[in-house]
This record gives structure tokens, sequence and C-alpha cells, in this order.
């Protein structure tokens, strides 16, 4: 790799740091700006005020924000998230297993919804215009405008409940067989993809159809190439980079956007985990998972930015 | 490998009769029908080079296209036979024609910097088509395109296949084009106006190397062109067309020396526009001093020291191959560049360098007219709206008074009173460039910078811009400073040159001392670059020669 992209993508890293900061300063103060107190939520109504100001001296309540603030930064680098307020658990262990089924179920939502948009998105371009093209687009459309409840619902009535192929609650265990982790999360998976698929193939079928106007598309028709040829040989290396930035905005939606999905399901993800300690008003595991929800975010952003970085030739081979 | 079958009679290719059709939706009208291409017939020879030449929106491009049976744009072929091979391609079905193209037939686009995939090498391009038709193994064809690339005179040939698009010159990816529609050895390549968008001096090195490539190899062509002097140099035969509709056809001495239609002759008398050189007056209008310019903060200079004096009612001409630093002398002029050192005088007065300094006078009597006559006007705005800007702005003309005057600009750029309800889309290129000079002119400029003005045009319809603006020269008294790379266009309307290479000032002065020998090497160089209306012209030119062109 080149000098000029070696450049160009640390800049794109440092960026997402400082990003990344920004955000958790966000974070901090945002709930900082939220009434009530942490001590009092902990000790309850009846809680003296002399209980209380022990209590908030021990947790460092009384520093300035700031100093919390440098404070709480500190122990999330070193790997400590903090206790939750709810349970007295440590955030930073029950978050692992969390995250990892969250990023299990994303993970294989992404396998079969991205390889399956880019296809059909093809396919739209290869019979562009035709009935083919038409009935990809509308029922891609029809999926993504029904909401992933509905969608959740009516599949765990018909596949789960009537057909019983699978269960209609995903609960996984650790030291669950691998198949039957497949089985558990097969419906999740399907709602997650029909909301996904169409944003995708909508985009792919565009960037493609956007290349497809150029004059070197000419020159492959008259070199004798197919279509599908044409397609995948000249038109979608060129159409990599819009492809991918779509495809990393929705992986970023399968891991920060699951939450109805993962209550439908009752699948122990970060989503379910959210919500319950939101409803709890737990603000050291709200402040945690916001943290890493946006750490998510910006990462996929930074490797859409560097794929469309590496693959334009201008910037990889410079004259 | 795929059999081919075989014509013993030597005729290659034999289109009988073609007539080709399109849909144009004009705007507020319902679709209407359009005849591009009439009955039309041409008949190639193993081996020939038959030479395609006529004006835009004559069809050359759509005919030489309905040798591989392809339509750009929703073209429909509604007539006719086209016999290649001794079949009729035109009813052979899709998979017959993905067999020719690329095989039987190959093409060579106008711009090959567009045509090249710019995310594939260009190896991978040259010799896709070759593999595609199970022509060769890869190693052997990737051995042929070496060749090839050695051929054509591109540099470094061994490596020369590992680049992308965008890391070699205009003029080298045409040359690699041709290496691509050579690469798969077919019977037939359609040029595509092959050297239309190089420079003069690159495209006598490229038209040297395809007039060579095609000798070697012994294939046949079809050479569209709207450039007689070129085509003359590496057809057999000459086919001139106009509106769709066979002109003449003959053997090239015979369209050259003999033309016997009266449109043939039109095209061989291009540009010979009468022009009696002026001789400088007192004090010049215009004088640019010693001016060093730059882009990048001062890192790039591609301005170096330029001195020039442009006089009221002459023209100064400043040629040069792109990349020169022409247009860049506009940009400092107008004050859109400003430069790092040295003055402009105009008219008396030290010009601020920077556009914004200067005064609403100063952009009056400058003015500017572009290549690109219909991206220069805003087309939501009717042509009067267009003219009757400047009137507005400079004069504070209104309602009646503002009418009329348009109406006299529009009479003085011979077009009529009705034209100004029109929009720029329903304005032919030649008129667009008409209204721009216009609305030039609306200002009662004291010089006016014309940058490229007719290169976009075709060949008559340049002649007659610039008729047009030495008559507006004679009765405005106004300056031209003229930026061209046509040197034809030069010799016709220039009363001063100035030569440029590389941002300096090679060669300066008077027309007639300019282009009196001796010369230095560049200029002589960019003189026997312009193709002359004469057979063997190519050969005699290219051998002598004293420095290779820039753009290699």
């Amino acid at each position: 790799m080149s000098a000029p992209v070696l450049k160009l993508v640390a800049q794109r890293i440092a960026m997402g740091i400082l990003l990344l900061l920004a955000v958790s300063v966000l974070i901090f103060a945002g709930t900082q700006i939220l009434p009530g107190d942490v001590a009092q939520s902990i000790l309850g109504q009846s809680a003296t005020p002399q209980a209380l100001e022990n209590l908030r001296r021990d947790m460092g309540l009384n520093d300035p924000a700031y100093v919390r603030y440098l404070h709480w930064l500190g122990g999330i680098l070193t790997g400590d998230l903090g206790t939750a307020l709810s349970s007295g658990q440590d955030i930073a262990t029950s978050l692992k297993e969390r995250l990892w089924n969250t990023l299990f179920l994303a993970f294989w939502a992404a396998m079969v919804s991205i390889p399956l948009a880019i296809i059909l998105g093809l396919l739209a371009v290869r019979y562009r215009n035709g009935f083919v093209d038409k009935l990809i687009s509308g029922l891609g459309l029809a999926s993504t405008s029904l909401p992933e409840f509905f969608t959740g619902y009516l599949l765990i009535y018909f596949v789960a409940v009537r057909l019983q192929w699978f269960p209609s609650v995903s609960t996984v265990y650790e030291g669950m067989p691998f198949g039957e982790r497949l089985s558990a999360i097969a419906l999740p998976v399907t709602v997650l993809t029909l909301v996904v698929l169409a944003h995708m193939m909508r985009m792919t079928r565009a960037a493609i159809l956007n290349v497809m106007q150029s004059a070197y598309i000419e020159t492959a028709e008259l070199k004798g190439l197919s279509p599908l040829q044409i397609i995948t040989r000249h038109a979608f290396p060129n159409a990599i980079a819009p492809i991918v930035n779509v495809v990393m905005l929705n992986l970023a939606f399968l891991v920060v956007g699951v939450v109805v999905v993962e209550v439908i399901f009752v699948y122990p993800g970060m989503g379910q985990y959210l919500v319950d300690h939101v409803a709890k008003r737990d603000v050291p595991v709200v402040q945690a998972c916001g943290l890493i929800f946006a750490a998510v975010y910006i990462s996929l952003n930074i490797i859409a930015d560097i794929v469309a970085i590496v693959s334009n030739p201008r910037l990889r081979h410079p004259k | 490998m795929a059999k081919r079958p075989v014509d013993r009679s030597g005729l290659l290719l034999d289109i009988r009769n073609l007539r080709i059709e399109a849909t144009s939706y004009p705007p507020g009208e319902p679709p209407r029908n359009v005849v591009i291409v009439d009955n039309v017939s041409v008949k190639v020879e193993r081996g020939k080079v038959l030479g395609l030449i006529g004006e835009s929106g004559a069809g050359k491009s759509t005919i030489g296209l309905s040798s591989m049976c392809y339509g750009r744009g929703g073209v429909r072929i509604t007539g006719g036979e086209v016999v290649l091979n001794g079949r009729d391609i035109l009813r052979g079905g899709p998979k017959l024609l993905r067999q020719i193209r690329g095989r039987e037939v190959c093409y060579v686009a106008q711009s090959a910097a567009a045509a090249f995939n710019p995310a594939r090498k260009l190896m991978d391009q040259v010799t896709e088509a070759a593999l595609l038709h199970r022509i060769c193994s890869k190693a052997e064809a990737e051995k042929r395109a070496i060749g090839l690339f050695k051929k054509l005179g591109l540099p470094n040939p061994e490596k020369f296949g590992e680049r992308y698009p965008h890391q070699v010159s205009g003029g080298q990816l045409q040359r690699a084009m041709t290496a691509m529609a050579l690469c798969s050895e077919p019977d037939l390549i359609v040029f595509d106006e092959p050297t239309t968008a190089l420079d003069v001096t690159t495209q006598i090195d490229v038209l040297a190397s395809i007039k060579d490539a095609i000798h070697a190899t012994n294939v046949a062509a079809l050479y569209i062109t709207h450039d007689l002097a070129v085509v003359a140099q590496v057809a057999d035969d000459i086919m001139v067309l106009r509106h769709g509709k066979q002109v003449e056809y003959g053997d090239t001495h015979q369209i050259i020396k003999e033309p016997r239609q009266q449109y043939t002759n039109q095209l061989v008398s291009v540009h010979h526009i009468p022009h009696a050189e002026n001789n400088p007056a007192d004090a010049p209008i215009l004088s640019v001093k010693n001016i060093t310019a730059a882009y990048g903060g001062g890192l790039v200079k591609v301005l170096k020291n330029v001195s020039v004096d442009i006089h009221l009612g002459q023209t100064l001409a400043v040629v040069g191959e792109s990349g020169s630093g022409k247009s860049t002398l506009a940009r400092a002029i107008t004050g859109l560049l400003p430069p790092m050192e040295g003055a402009i005088n105009f008219s008396g007065r030290t010009l601020s360098p920077r556009l914004a300094n200067r005064t609403r006078d100063d952009l009056r009597e400058l003015q500017m007219i572009y290549q690109m006559a219909d991206v220069a006007m805003n087309p939501r705005q009717t042509i009067g709206t267009i003219i009757g800007r400047p009137l507005e702005f400079y004069f504070g003309m209104r309602g009646r008074e503002r009418d009329a005057r348009v109406a006299e600009l529009l009479h003085k750029i011979e077009m009529g009173k009705g034209f100004a309800d029109r929009y720029p889309a329903e304005l032919s290129g030649g008129q667009k460039q008409r209204v721009c000079i216009a609305r030039a002119l609306a200002a009662k400029p004291k010089l006016i910078i014309c940058d490229e003005v007719t290169s976009a045009l075709d060949p008559l319809v340049a002649d007659g811009i610039l008729k047009l603006l030495l008559d507006l020269q004679k009765e405005e008294n106004v300056a031209y400073l003229f930026i061209t790379h046509d040197l034809a266009t030069v010799k016709s309307i220039a009363d001063a040159i100035a030569v440029m290479y590389r941002g300096e000032v090679v060669r300066y002065g008077p027309k007639s001392e300019v282009l009196a020998p001796p010369f230095d090497a560049y200029t002589d160089l960019l003189l026997s670059s312009v193709p002359e209306m004469e057979l063997g012209w190519l050969e005699g030119a290219m051998k002598n020669r004293r420095m290779a062109s820039a753009g290699n």
C-alpha cells in the first residue's frame, strides 16, 4: 500500500477516535443533566441525609464533573465499566456475554442479508425495468415498510406456533451446541434480514445503474461480454464504495438497532440489557451501553471509509 | 476456437440500404420519429480503410456502430442489411452479436479516457476480448499486447499493462485503445474520431501509429472523423455524409482533389478566411507585464514571466498544447487567479490583481466567451434574458429599451428577433456560441477573451463563428485575446501570435513574423503537426520532426 493511502487511512482512524471521545463527553454530560441523584436512588426515599452524604463522598459524587468524567473515562480505558446500581454486579462481566450474543445475531443476519441484497441488486440491474426488477424491488420495499414487531409476531405465529419449525423464544445460554444456537436465532435473523435487505438492495441497484451509464460499459458491450459479465466485471468494481457505505450503515443498525427484535424474541443481547436498565434508571449501565453502541457505529463507518479509499485506484496507485 | 465463415470475394463488410431511426422527445410536443441514417450503402474490402466524414449529426458514428449491430442511446436499425463475413448480422440474434463484437469487429472510441474502466489494469482490459473469445491463452494474449504496445510506440511496453488508466496520458490511452482493438486480431476496426480529443502534436503521433498498425496487421477499418485532412492520411476510400445521407463516395484522391459535390468542396476548402494583418496602433489596450502565476499556493508554477500586448481592434492569438498555460493566462487577466508577480495594464490603468477589487467598469470592458457555450448559459433563462442581463447590470436598461437593444444584438449575430423567447436547449451548438458572443458584446467591452470558442464546433460552423467575430471586430473596434490550439484558426484571424510552451511565451510577434522561418523547435513542431489536405503529408511531417511532442 502506498503512502497517500496510509495517510488517509490514519487520518480516518484518528478522526474516529476523536469522535468517540466527543461522544463519551456527550453521553456523560447527558446523564448528568438527567434529574435524580445516584445516591438517592441507591439508598431509597427513607435514607438519612448523613447516609446520603457518606455515600456521595465514597462514590466521588461531590467531585467536580470533569474529575468524575476523567475517572469514568480512565476506568473504561482499563476495561472497568463500573458496577450496576440495581444489581451491584460488575458491568463489564455481564456486558461481555450480552455483547457477544448481540454480535452473534448481527453476524448471522449480515451473513444472510448482505450477499442476498447484493445478488438481488445485481439481478435487478440485469433485468432492469422488467418483471424481475419490479418484483424484487416491490417485495423488498414491502418487507422494509412493515415494522419489525409486526413481521416478528407474524413469523412467531406462522413458523413457530403453526408449523413449529423454530422456537418462538430465542433463549441461548453458555455452552449451548452451535446447531441449536443457530436454530434458536433463525427467526430473529429472518426478521432483521427483512428489515435491512431492501435498503442495501436498492442502493446496490442504484450504484450499479449509475456506473452503467459510463462509456466503459459500452466498451465492454462492444467486446462481446454478456450482460451479467459486464455487471460483475466492469460495473461492480466501480460501485463498491457506495455499496459498502450502505452495508456498513445497515450493519450498525444490526448491532445498535436490534432492541425491538431482542425484546420480541426474548433474546439475551445488548438491546434487552439496555432496555431493562433504562427502566431501572441504572445510569452506569446506560452510559456503558451507549458508549459501546457509539463505538460500534463509528468503527463500522470508519471501515466503510477505508474500503472506499482502498477501492479507489486513483488513491491506491497514484501517478 | 470459433471458426468464422470466410467470404472468398475479399468483401468483408457490405452494408446495404441501411436505415436507422430514433424517437426524439421535444419538450412540449408529442414524441416523433427521426431518421438518422437514410439509405446508405457501404462496402469495405479486407485490409482496406474507408473514411466516413461529415459534421455532427451526419450519422457517421451510427453507421460505424451498425457494423457491430449496436445502437447507441435507443437508436433502432429499421431497414437494410449488414453483411459481415458473408452473413447478415442484423438477423443473427444476441448470441451471434456477442461472437462478432470483440472478435470480428472491434471499436476504438473518441474518448479513450472515458472508455477504459478506471478500476482495472490496462493489460486486463486490453486482453479481455481475446480471452473472452478464446482466441489464445492468457500468456499469449499478454505477449501479443506487449508487442502491440511496442508497435504503437508506448513507453516501457513490458510494464505498460500493469498501470491503471489514470496513470497514463490521453494520447497513450488512445494508443492503448487501438492495441485493445488489435489484440483479438479482428477483421475490422471501427475508429470513431480517435484523435479528435487530442492535442495537435499528439494527434499526429497517434495518427501515425494507428496507420502503421493498420498496415502491419492488414486489418480493415472504418475511420470516422469530421476532419477531412486527417482522414486523407489513412483512408483508401472516403464517404462524405450529411444529415444521414450519402453526399459523395469515392477514392481518397478523387474526394480531396476533384470533389464533385459542392458540400465536399466546402469541407475541402474550410479554414480559408482572408484576413489582412493589422499593424499595431500606438498604445496597447491591454499590456501584460512579466506575469508569474501558480496553483496550490505557489507550488505549481503555470505561468512564468509572461508578457504580451494587445491593441485596440486587433486580435492576439495565444497558441499551445493543453497544459501550456493558455487558459491560466486568461484566468490571470480576468482576476480569477491573482498572479504572484507582474502587472496588468488595461486601457491606461493598472488592474487590481483580484477580481473582488476591480471596479464595475473594469469588469464591463473585459468580457469572456467560453469553449462550452451550453454550460456557460443558464438553461432556464430565455435568450432574451441572457443577453439582457449585462444591459441591466451595466447600463440599467429596462423594459422596451432593453428589448430593443437585445433585438439589435440578435441582429448583429445574424439571428432573428424570434430567438429572444427561446431557451438554450432549443438552439444548435453554433447558435449557442453566437448568443454567448452577443452577451459579451452587450457590455460594450474593449477586450473579449475567447477561450477555445470554436473547438467544440463542426468545421463549417466554426468558420461561420470566426467570420462573425472578424466582422464584429471591424464594427465595434473590439480587441480579442484568442486562446486556441488550432493553428488553422490562428492563421485565419490573428494579427499577432504568442506561442506558449510549459508556461512560457516561446515566440511572440506579428503574425507574419511568427509564421515565417526560421522557427524555433517547438513552433516548428506545432506548425508541422497541423494536418494538411495533402496525400502523404503524414509521412513527410513525421520524417522532418525536430522534437517529440509533449504528450510523451
